[in-house]
């Protein structure tokens, strides 16, 4: 299952998450949604956040396992 | 040479959207929102379809550093994907960044419009 290979890239690149979720929004395992918390976040913009959920996900982005990704981040 | 073209719509138009599909046939889910979000605030929107060719995208990505489709810029800058033109919209800080790149009269500029970008 995809979202068990995506949690830990996440887990690794914010280990002080208050929250990390990742959802298979329709079921068959390439569209997601993912919710990151953590302080890392806090004074960057949304942009500069979201550059790092790529950068953590940046191997199932590029092989193909990803199709479409929703991304909501937040600081603590 | 496409690199060259691709530059020149993310320079010179005033809002570019990086999309799969085009406005009139929208063929994918984070290119419709990231759509809706700009025509919300009236954004005078130039459309990309990235689709025709697997090169376009590859291009784009490379001069941006942004991996995934759509992708909007607001003269020349990356303002992101369909998650953040949503978010910034529903906030008000798209209106408020519009505004300060085109000028507060930015809703009356021209219609929207579509370039192929493979057209020389």
């Amino acid at each position: 299952m995809a979202v068990e290979r995506l949690e830990p890239l996440l887990r690794e690149a914010f280990p002080d998450a208050t929250e990390l979720e990742v959802v298979d929004r329709t079921g068959g395992g390439d569209h997601f949604q993912v919710v990151v918390a953590s302080p890392r976040f806090a004074g960057l913009s949304l942009l500069e956040q979201h550059r790092l959920v790529y950068d953590a996900l940046a191997d199932p982005l590029t092989d193909g396992t990803i199709h479409e990704l929703r991304i909501s981040t937040k600081g603590t | 040479m496409l690199r060259d073209k691709i530059e020149q719509v993310v320079s010179d138009e005033p809002v570019a959207l990086f999309m799969k599909g085009t406005p009139n046939q929208v063929m994918c889910g984070n290119s419709e929102r990231a759509l809706r979000a700009l025509r919300d605030v009236g954004a005078p929107v130039t459309a990309v379809d990235v689709l025709p060719d697997p090169r376009i995208r590859q291009e784009l990505s490379d001069l941006s550093g942004w991996p995934t489709i759509p992708q909007v810029f607001v003269h020349g800058e990356l303002v992101g994907g369909a998650d953040i033109v949503e978010e910034l919209a529903g906030s008000g800080e798209l209106e408020q960044k519009l505004e300060e790149a085109l000028g507060p009269e930015y809703r009356n500029g021209r219609e929207e419009r579509v370039v192929d970008i493979l057209a020389s």
